[in-house]
């Protein structure tokens, strides 16, 4: 049974919590929900299950080898193997369509999501720094680097701090890859389903 | 034997809050007597030990971590004691260590329902040996100061249709005054008074104006019943004019107002309500017919202004549909007004304060983007007011939303809104700490918030202002130039209003970040 994986909610409890307390600041609570109506929703949600599988032209066999020759793992971890600069693959196929996996490699930054931000700023030494941002808060910033570097500065040492909204660090794989090579890049990311 | 009977009056004269000592609060800087610090609303401090100068050496002193999350607790602070609240509990802590001297606690009924705000409580209000707390289930309890045991509790309302009290209640010369949540739920609102001693009701203003009632004409049909109009944020009071001033919730149902044209009076106002019988003197709309939950539930502000050459009593109010206004505190005339934050839903106000609204930004099926969002340009934390720089403080939400229209169906207990909002994306939200001229509104400075706000404000003597962030930060301004002098990571989203006080003839500073009270000192 695929159930549709909540990193904030993985169990029935925290996901009643998410919904009757929201995220702060970004998902206010639904307040106006009895216990009931909660117990309600969090089963309703529980049902909307994952991504199903779908046919695929490609052949995940001969994608597995492009995500490791094509130097995908640079960025991407799948069950433990890669880095961890991009977002993490090992169940990204329960997640995502086959078209939009498509749409993430052709045109990365059409589907950047609006919590995700790169950015370019100036150290007070006058080091330009670019990566993405991890947290941050009115007085300082996180950013990890595409090497893994992790580097927090207060904002008021900055030269410059630059915000890349709709920016993404992936390149569009249209043209580097061949109208198969994507096929099967696309069927071997659909094909992951976590760890077991 | 005459030294020790002298000791045992000097301490019964303290362990006494009585309202002269409220009523004078700046006579004892180093206690925090009432939610705003002094019945005129200003959450402003004298003290003036922390400063521009030193306040970059503020380390934490103690901690002290509630039962429950998100605290949005103001204490109180009187003769060596802290008084907190959370939901449906109360105690008193040592201010030397933040170890409770006595802690009180009472069920939260498994049928209550929140509905429409968060499961909070704001501050207990003192008066002589009480200390005054509002539950989420509208019992207001009156406990022993010295032991946390019930003196008596008093049924404000049923909540089982939907009204609770989240606020701190207010202590006026022989009363405690306290209003209700609940705007959400089509109830019909009002501000009560209660008898300190007693806790027998003196007085309520129902702020629907029933039939025959002068503003019943601005309801049709039925539609007054569910008007809402919830007074969920404590008022103000003047001692000189024995007038409390409260602000009023938005209409029922929030977001379709088809069913009650009208301007629905006296939601989205501000009352002058007769201390002594609750009889409204005077009354101010922010916004007639309400379509956006635009509460006026707001601490009033009270202050002094000189208005074209001539002194006036004021009250100042930023009001959650981005306009501030300066009011006159006696007659409740506009004296002027401009908007503080963004907003697209009125060419400004005419000469009566009156919003000139653009057509069109009401809440449709489709949905229509108009800011502020729903939880207003500032909402119900505190403003403060520093009469030594005349600023008015205020912490700013500069937010936008889509707002959607439905059908509203009334059932008792359940949500009544007719229809909701969607936010825009979080990276497009800021927020900001601005300081208004108080008698114009006219922005003196700002300091850039990351998000927008859910914390109030408060200025010191020491030239301070205090305010805090979603992203746990808590700093400090100077206050008259709004630059960043200090800032602490508290590791929780702070949801509170500040305060200041004395540990021993020192300066301190406390507030409240989800489930941890911080005070800070030199």
């Amino acid at each position: 049974m695929h159930r549709p994986k909540l990193n904030r909610a993985p169990d029935d409890a925290d996901l009643a919590k998410v919904i009757s307390q929201g995220i702060q600041p970004e998902m206010p609570g639904a307040w106006q929900l009895s216990p009931r109506e909660v117990k309600s929703l969090v089963a309703y949600v529980r049902t909307l299950g994952s991504i199903p599988l779908e046919p695929l032209p490609g052949d995940p066999a001969r994608g597995e080898s492009l995500f490791k020759t094509k130097g995908c793992g640079a960025c991407h971890m799948i069950r433990g193997q890669g880095s961890g600069y991009g977002p993490e693959l090992t169940d990204i196929g329960s997640k995502r369509s086959a078209a939009f996996l498509r749409e993430s490699l052709v045109a990365p930054e059409a589907v950047v999501p609006d919590d995700f931000v790169m950015v370019e700023l100036v150290t007070a030494s006058g080091t330009t720094i670019r990566g993405v941002r991890m947290n941050e808060d009115t007085f300082s910033i996180q950013i990890k680097e595409a090497s893994g570097e992790l580097h927090s500065y207060r904002k008021s040492v900055l030269k410059d701090l630059r915000k890349l909204r709709g920016k993404s660090p992936m390149p569009s794989y249209e043209g580097a890859l061949k109208a198969d090579e994507m096929n099967d890049l696309i069927a071997y990311l659909a094909s992951l389903r976590g760890n077991s | 034997m005459k030294r020790s009977l002298l000791f045992l009056l000097a301490t019964l004269a303290t362990a006494q809050v009585r309202y002269e000592r409220i009523a004078n609060a700046d006579s004892e800087p180093g206690n925090w007597l009432t939610y705003s610090r002094n019945l005129l609303g200003h959450r402003y401090s004298p003290l003036d030990q922390i400063t521009p100068a030193n306040v970059a050496g503020l380390k934490v002193k103690w901690a002290y971590q509630f039962p429950d999350t998100r605290n949005e607790v103001s204490p109180i602070v009187a003769d060596g004691v802290m008084y907190i609240t959370g939901p449906n509990s109360a105690a008193a802590l040592d201010i030397h260590t933040g170890r409770p001297f006595w802690k009180w606690k009472r069920p939260v009924p498994s049928d209550y329902q929140s509905i429409g705000f968060g499961r909070v409580n704001r501050g207990p209000a003192i008066l002589d040996d009480k200390l005054f707390v509002a539950t989420l289930d509208c019992e207001l309890v009156a406990l022993d100061i010295k032991s946390g045991q019930e003196r008596w509790s008093t049924k404000v309302a049923d909540y089982k249709p939907g009204y609770s009290l989240t606020l701190a209640p207010l202590a006026i010369p022989g009363k405690v005054v306290v209003g209700v949540s609940g705007g959400e739920a089509g109830i019909r609102g009002f501000v009560d008074a209660y008898d300190a001693q007693t806790g027998k009701r003196a007085w309520r203003f129902w702020t629907i104006p029933g039939p025959g009632e002068p503003g019943h004409e601005s309801w049709s049909g039925d539609a007054w019943k569910t008007g809402g109009g919830s007074t969920w944020v404590t008022g103000s009071y003047d001692p000189q004019l024995n007038l409390v001033y409260w602000g009023v919730g938005n209409p029922g149902p929030d977001w379709n107002g088809d069913d009650r044209p009208g301007d629905n009076l006296y939601t989205c106002s501000l009352v002058a309500l007769d201390g002594s019988t609750g009889a409204l003197r005077w009354h101010f709309q922010f916004t007639p017919h309400d379509t956006h939950d635009w509460d006026a539930t707001h601490v009033p502000v009270l202050f002094e202004g000189e208005v074209r050459g001539r002194k006036r009593k004021l009250i100042g109010v930023a009001n959650r549909n981005a306009f501030y206004y300066a009011l006159d505190r006696e007659t409740g005339e506009f004296v002027a007004g401009r908007a503080y934050a963004k907003q697209t839903w009125a060419n400004g106000l005419d000469d009566r304060g009156r919003p000139m609204v653009v057509p069109g930004n009401e809440p449709s099926e489709e949905g229509k983007l108009v800011w502020p969002n729903l939880n207003g340009a500032t909402v119900w934390f505190s403003p403060s007011y520093s009469p030594r720089t005349g600023l008015f403080y205020v912490a700013v939400r500069e937010v936008g939303a889509t707002y959607f229209k439905r059908e509203a169906e009334f059932k008792p207990g359940t949500f009544f809104a007719g229809g909701g909002e969607q936010t825009l994306p979080s990276e497009d939200e800021w927020g900001a700490i601005r300081a208004l001229e108080a008698t114009t509104g006219r922005i003196e400075w700002e300091f850039r918030l990351k998000s927008a706000p859910w914390a109030g404000v408060l200025s010191t003597g020491g030239g301070l202002v205090f305010g805090g962030t979603n992203e746990g930060n808590f700093f400090a301004l100077d206050a008259k130039s709004g630059k960043a002098l200090w800032d602490f990571q508290t590791g929780g989203q702070v949801a509170a209003n500040p305060i200041a006080f004395n540990i021993d003839g020192r300066e301190h500073i406390a507030v409240s970040a989800n489930r941890v009270l911080y005070v800070f000192g030199l």
